[in-house]
């Protein structure tokens, strides 16, 4: 029979909540645990009685990339800044994963633990956070495929890659995390979300250069091309990781404009939608 | 003392019907047709014909609530089905937000709002602990120290490395409940998490609960249960409707929430206020006691039969209907259940009524009831298909048993029956 905790008790206060709510990071720091079981708890859950478990993770990207040597490497030949087009595209389809687990799980995150959202308090915030994380072990097991393919082929990674891949790395979650935000939230109250998915993510697929280059886009559409965060965070890997590309310029500078914008606006909507959720889910 | 929570004029409104639509989870299409309406809907406004789904209607799931609770008291919250009980809790969990009002809340709040979320099939046992403790509120450590204890009580040692979806429901529920009643907040909310399980469940979940209680934690508990309330809490509130009927020491709140839904002397007649529209073409009329005289009463002899009488009307007819009710003792125990088409040839007659205006009678025989009052709960339902009308405390009678046997004791016995036995005593040996 264990005791009463000793320390002091706060006093929380529920009143109806109006306009922009803050972030309320500190609940979210107190709840830091939950984020760290529900990932755990996605990657487990994923491979359980699977055959192939982790495997899997690995499986994915290489087909893709296997598929996509042959059409668009081999068939139409499309130009890779001269780089054998399996590391091309595999650079690419490294951040490229890690955002469609983003969009996939991170949309449906909030209705998919509907349960959760309608009996139990705590930050909500923390649903597609761990959706976006869950996708980091996918992302790491590739890029283990990624060191593999880059030692067959020979390619030699760039010298400043130790700094600029975190940061790189750092927009993909930015990106990824800002687009699960407004997802999330809206397919709470319209699930035509889940509908659009599919189409959206091959759409998305097409309109970023990871089976191509960016370069094949003509100069007078690159502005509006680089409105794609996507786009700004594959170039970027690219760059890091191989060298290849222009580095970072304006059509990058664009990308991370519109990611941050996308990641901030997408806080402050879910919060604000945030008191809605046990109400509609 | 300190005051653990306090809630001052809490208001939760709900919109439904049309606008409903806002809140359910919507397609895009119904947006667009909406908006393709609008003009339509705003015609049919200005010349005054109304639009039924135009019509908003606001509920209020919760009106006006206050109360204070200090720390260390365990306070029961009870009501009918739709009272706002759950809503409440919701509120005080910081699930949803209340549409006005203020509530202040000293200290963590644990809720149990139900066993088991967070579970997943696929993993073990031994994992969801971790994950619904985290859930829950705990931290890490606070589960890994209270693990063994946690699993002891849950009984599925044996099984704790097994995914759960191997589970059978009453190792699931246990489980479930073990992670949750190892939570130990300053503030523990319950909601009617014993209504699930069998007996022996039940029993354990209530007296893990009755140990929470006595450790001095604040205890908010709904439940249906009469006597697990008068058990464990030391006050209670009423609820109807989303008001606060009343406060006070629980066995008071108690016979004030049993017996507000009876009329006087024997008789219970419904208006139409108190029936929904949903029980068409089903339409209560009355519910009567009688004695054996035919006597409207509100107190029979135990030694004479008890008629219950139940008038109704169908408006359209009815296929597989039964009516029927639920005996039950003031302390909310079942004592029985009996329906007019339990008998098989009735159920075949009777499988389709026409419309028209109905009595179903049961006689309970002579000889059965002890001294008490009993509550009479009627139904009237489509077995597995659809219920029309269930009032769970229609009337109340009393029983008195002067002339039965054993009552030349002046003792009283247990239990709501109290049957005429065929004793026979023989002299077998020296």
């Amino acid at each position: 029979m264990t005791e009463l905790t000793k320390h002091e008790p706060t006093t929380i206060y529920i009143k109806p909540s109006k306009g922009l709510a803050a972030l309320n990071l500190r609940d979210l720091w107190v709840y830091r645990e939950l984020v760290f079981f529900m990932v755990w708890r996605d990657v487990k859950v994923k491979y359980k009685q699977t055959l192939l478990g982790m495997a899997w993770a690995v499986i994915q990207p290489v087909m893709t990339m296997l598929i996509f040597t042959f059409l668009f490497g081999k068939v139409a030949k499309l130009p890779t800044d001269g780089v054998p087009y399996p590391v091309f595209s595999f650079t690419g389809l490294l951040p490229w994963g890690l955002f469609v687990t983003a969009l996939n799980q991170g949309s449906r995150s909030l209705v998919a633990h509907n349960n959760m959202v309608t009996k139990i308090y705590f930050p909500r915030l923390i649903l597609p956070i761990s959706a976006v994380l869950s996708g980091l072990v996918d992302f790491a097991i590739a890029f283990v495929i990624l060191i593999i393919l880059m030692f067959y082929y020979q390619v030699s990674p760039a010298w400043n890659l130790f700094w600029t891949l975190p940061l790189f790395l750092l927009l993909a979650l930015v990106t990824a995390m800002g687009v699960a935000l407004w997802l999330s939230a809206i397919n709470v109250q319209y699930r035509d979300v889940n509908q659009a998915l599919p189409f959206l993510t091959q759409f998305w697929l097409f309109a970023t250069p990871v089976a191509y280059s960016s370069s094949v886009i003509s100069q007078k559409w690159q502005i509006l091309y680089s409105l794609n965060p996507m786009a700004g965070v594959v170039n970027g890997f690219r760059w890091s990781l191989l060298g290849t590309g222009s580095g970072p310029d304006i059509s990058l500078w664009v990308s991370v404009g519109i990611s941050i914008f996308i990641f901030i606006s997408g806080l402050f909507y879910f919060r604000s939608m945030e008191k809605t959720f046990a109400d509609t889910i | 003392m300190t005051t653990a929570i306090s809630v001052k004029n809490i208001g939760k409104q709900y919109k439904i019907g049309a606008a409903e639509t806002k809140f359910r989870y919507n397609m895009l299409r119904d947006v667009i047709m909406d908006t393709v309406y609008a003009p339509v809907r705003i015609a049919k406004a200005m010349i005054g014909k109304s639009d039924r789904r135009s019509n908003q209607n606001y509920v209020w799931a919760l009106k006006d609530v206050s109360f204070d609770l200090e720390e260390g008291k365990v306070l029961g919250i009870v009501g009918r089905n739709g009272a706002g009980k759950s809503t409440l809790l919701k509120i005080l969990s910081r699930v949803t937000d209340p549409t006005v009002g203020t509530v202040s809340v000293r200290g963590r709040v644990g809720s149990l709002l139900e066993v088991g979320t967070g579970f997943h099939p696929e993993l073990t046992g031994r994992e969801n602990i971790y994950m619904n403790g985290a859930i829950l509120g705990m931290r890490r450590s606070e589960i890994e120290s209270k693990f063994d204890e946690i699993v002891d009580f849950s009984e599925v040692t044996q099984y704790i490395d097994t995914p759960v979806k191997r589970y059978s429901s009453g190792m699931y529920l246990r489980l479930a409940f073990a992670v949750a009643a190892h939570l130990e907040p300053e503030i523990l909310v319950v909601d009617e998490v014993l209504a699930v399980g069998d007996a022996e469940f039940q029993k354990k979940c209530l007296g893990k609960m009755g140990d929470v209680a006595q450790q001095g934690r604040t205890v908010l508990f709904v439940s249906h249960n009469m006597s697990a309330i008068l058990r464990l809490t030391q006050e209670a509130i009423v609820l109807n409707k989303g008001q606060m009927l009343m406060r006070g020491p629980t066995q008071e709140a108690v016979d004030f929430y049993l017996s507000s839904g009876q009329a006087q002397a024997g008789e219970r007649v419904w208006g139409v206020e108190d029936v929904s529209a949903a029980s068409q073409p089903f339409r209560p009329i009355s519910l009567k006691i009688k004695n054996r005289g035919g006597k409207v009463v509100d107190t029979v002899r135990s030694i004479e039969p008890v008629t219950v009488e139940f008038e109704y009307q169908l408006d359209a007819p009815v296929t597989g209907l039964r009516i029927g009710f639920y005996l039950s003792t003031m302390r909310g125990e079942y004592v029985l259940a009996s329906f007019d088409t339990d008998e098989p040839n009735l159920f075949e007659k009777f499988d389709s009524r026409k419309a028209g205006r109905y009595i179903s009678r049961a006689e309970i025989p002579a000889d059965i009831f002890n001294e008490g009052r009993y509550s009479i709960g009627v139904n009237a339902s489509s077995f597995g298909v659809r219920r029309y009308f269930m009032d769970e405390n229609a009337i109340a009678f009393n029983v008195d048993i002067s002339g039965a046997p054993g009552t030349h004791w002046p003792e009283p016995r247990v239990g709501p029956v109290r049957p005429r036995l065929n004793w026979k005593i023989e002299k077998i040996g020296d």
